[in-house]
């Protein structure tokens, strides 16, 4: 049987018109942000340039693109329809009447739902392993540049350690079928996702040390929210069944935490060595206040500009590095539909056939795209205060 | 300043020392050397065969034995026959010694390709070789596009130059290999046939018609990070008081820009570009992975698919040098460039 095909135009409108629950909330969150701009502090100094709200925009519709993929996706991103193997844009499927709007890939599936779910694996997986190694390098950053000494010399040795290491020879060594049969994968992941928890109880701690009425419930959601994540994630032994993480997810959730957090490491000590020296930490040790309150509550707060500006970058960088770890097959299952992998199942196949592999790699593009525009937005805002 | 290069080199290689020993304990992990010993054996060998390749290799003796031999300061130990007492080579392909002998990386000796059957040193250095002549044609057109860009988007701070090619900057930047490499090759090499989407007979002899794709895909990515920072620093220079006084006593725009701003605002560019290597370390295994070059980057790959110890370790070692001592390159260049930051 000859597959029917729909005409380009009519593929543009079909694909905006696919997008339609993407539409609705960027508008009315653009609309509402756009209003009250004057309201949202820094958020709201975005929607002043354009370079800004092009940045808003294109993450935004990432970020509804990745919640609302069930209802724009025609297909089952792994589902395999034989009859549509390797087929161009706008073939229509037989069955449905539904249309492979970005055509079929080798495997006959459809190169637009895979796009489209492509963007859940990416949104879920870089900004929480950015704020995973944020919290470690905060973590381990502070007393660094605060006390200096010893301390410094070692953390940032380590961190040297770390970023000598090319990245790509790094994911090879930790990102292997053969390394979850040890423990080293879970060891590592038990010692990172334990800094957020040490990180929050210290941050209560310091400050509401003396209100016992504040800090018993504070300290107590803290150790069961974290503890229950904790469980979750490295022992996956949940026992609500709700925190779940597959183990080479969690292999390469902690290789890419790994590899980012020392850069974080050595910004937040260079910003912390250069805040230290001003008048109101001084005031704060004049006050008698404890070293790790100064450091979380007086010098942390105003570091914050810069700290924002590089997670947004940040997570672009992860995001090229998810992508990395899919194009060089690892980690990820063959199957999955992230970005990266499906660059790499089409670019071997550039010759024949073009189609699959220009989707993915424009969204991967346009998302670390947006993020830099926000980043190098959020930077010139906070410089003009 | 002697005594300041003298203590980095320490530092270099105590961190050399620290990150060998790292992933020879990640290569030597039980499940890769179950994977070598299957991939050096015949098919359907039994448990007991692969463990008996393992020992009879040396590679079930005491890790930091081991360690020790793979850095020379530990003889290495021939395979001996329990029956006979004979000794024979371990691999026979790259000259190894039928008696024990020092013979490690600091007797010059780095070991033994598995996967190449052949000495790292015969396999790691050709290659490198190649890698070299792509570094070197990135570098010819990464450094004056991208120092060229900053510059002309730094001189006139806000202008509608400066707009456009900040955006682009930002868009480069955003553009990682794979997927600078694949729009690349859609367009120059599927629509419109002018390049080759193959870079594999550039081993024989590099033309235009088969470099050109894996080079602009290696630079694109750095040239937008570069261009960022020259402007940056064109655009601090701009302001200062001795442009105006320039600008003042009557000289062009042109002339200040060339003769009195351009030395100063090069002076950061010149550390961005030597800590540059370290991610087109990383972009040179995509690339060459991508157009099928055979360099480092293709080695490394080969080498860590196959847990190829040795060949794995050599490409680390060298990695990691290379990082490091572009490292000290910079922060030296950076004291001589600039007069006013002296190391005590």
């Amino acid at each position: 049987m000859q597959t029917q095909y729909i005409s380009g135009s009519a593929i543009i409108l079909e694909v905006l018109w696919r997008f339609w629950p993407v539409w609705v909330a960027l508008a009315i969150v653009m609309g509402a942000s756009f209003l009250y701009k004057k309201k949202l502090a820094l958020y709201g100094q975005l929607f002043d340039s354009g370079v800004g709200m092009a940045g808003v925009f294109i993450c935004l519709f990432w970020l509804f693109t990745a919640i609302f993929a069930s209802t724009i996706s025609p297909f089952d991103p792994l589902g395999q329809i034989p009859i549509m193997k390797d087929t161009l844009p706008g073939a229509i499927e037989p069955q449905s009447g539904l249309v492979y709007l970005f055509g079929g890939d080798k495997l006959a599936r459809d190169v637009f739902s895979r796009m489209v779910y492509g963007s859940q694996i990416v949104l879920i997986i870089a900004p929480a392993a950015t704020g995973f190694a944020l919290m470690v390098g905060i973590t381990l950053g502070l007393p660094a540049g605060y006390y200096g000494g010893k301390i410094d010399s070692i953390l940032s040795f380590l961190a040297n350690l770390v970023l000598a290491f090319p990245v790509i020879l790094l994911f090879y060594l930790l990102v292997t079928p053969g390394i979850m049969d040890t423990p080293i994968p879970y060891a590592l992941a038990g010692v990172f996702f334990l800094f957020p928890i040490i990180f929050f109880c210290v941050l209560f701690w310091t400050r509401f040390k003396n209100r016992p009425d504040r800090i018993y419930i504070l300290l107590g959601l803290t150790l069961i929210i974290g503890g229950w994540i904790y469980i979750g994630l490295v022992f996956d032994r949940d026992p609500l069944k709700i925190v779940h993480i597959d183990p080479n997810q969690l292999n390469i959730f902690v290789a890419v935490v790994f590899a980012s957090s020392p850069g974080v490491f050595r910004i937040v000590r260079g910003l912390t060595m250069d805040i230290k020296t001003r008048d109101y930490v001084a005031a704060a040790q004049t006050r008698g206040e404890s070293p790790w309150y100064i450091m979380l509550w007086e010098i942390l707060p105003n570091a914050r500009g810069p700290l924002i500006v590089d997670a947004c970058l940040r997570i672009g960088y992860t995001t090229i590095l998810l992508g990395t770890l899919g194009y060089f097959g690892l980690g990820l299952a063959p199957e999955s539909p992230d970005w990266g992998t499906a660059i790499k199942d089409a670019s071997r196949l550039l010759r024949s056939f073009i189609h699959p592999a220009l989707p993915p790699t424009i969204a991967l593009m346009s998302f670390v795209l947006g993020l830099n525009l926000l980043a190098d937005s959020l930077r010139e805002q906070s410089m003009k205060d | 300043m002697f005594s300041f290069i003298a203590r980095r080199i320490g530092t270099i290689l105590l961190t050399m020392l620290c990150l060998t020993l790292v992933v020879f304990f990640l290569v030597n992990l039980e499940p890769n050397l179950k994977k070598l010993a299957i991939s050096q054996t015949e098919m359907h060998t039994s448990a007991e065969q692969l463990e008996s390749w393992l020992v009879n290799h040396g590679y079930r003796q005491n890790f930091f034995v081991r360690y020790g031999q793979w850095l020379g300061i530990v003889p290495k130990q021939p395979i001996t026959d329990p029956a006979t007492g004979k000794t024979t080579q371990r691999f026979s392909f790259c000259n190894d010694p039928a008696v024990p002998t020092l013979s490690g990386v600091i007797e010059g000796d780095f070991g033994c390709s598995t996967k190449f059957k052949t000495t790292v040193a015969a396999k790691l250095f050709p290659a490198l070789g190649a890698t070299g002549i792509l570094m070197l044609c990135v570098l010819g057109v990464m450094v004056p596009v991208s120092l060229l860009v900053g510059i002309l988007a730094g001189m006139r701070e806000g202008s509608r130059t400066d707009r456009a090619l900040s955006v682009a900057s930002i868009a480069s930047t955003a553009t990682p290999e794979y997927v600078s490499g694949v729009i690349f090759t859609v367009i120059f090499a599927s629509w419109l046939g002018w390049l080759n989407g193959s870079a594999a007979s550039a081993s024989q002899g590099i033309t235009f018609y088969n470099f050109t794709l894996p080079v602009i895909t290696l630079a694109i990515y750095g040239i937008g990070y570069i261009a960022r920072m020259t402007r940056a620093s064109m655009v601090e220079v701009m302001t200062q008081q001795y442009i105006r006084t320039a600008r003042l006593k009557g000289l062009s725009f042109g002339s200040v820009v060339v003769k009195h701003a351009l030395r100063n605002a090069l002076i950061a560019p010149f550390t961005v570009i030597m800590l540059q290597f370290p991610w087109l370390l990383t972009g040179v295994v995509i690339v060459e992975v991508m157009f099928r070059y055979q360099g480092f980057g293709y080695t490394l790959v080969e080498a860590a698919g196959n847990n190829d110890i040795d060949l794995l370790l050599g490409c680390s070692l060298v990695s990691v040098f290379i990082v490091l001592i572009t490292q000290l390159i910079s922060d030296v260049g950076y004291a001589f460039l600039n007069p006013r930051i002296r190391v005590q």
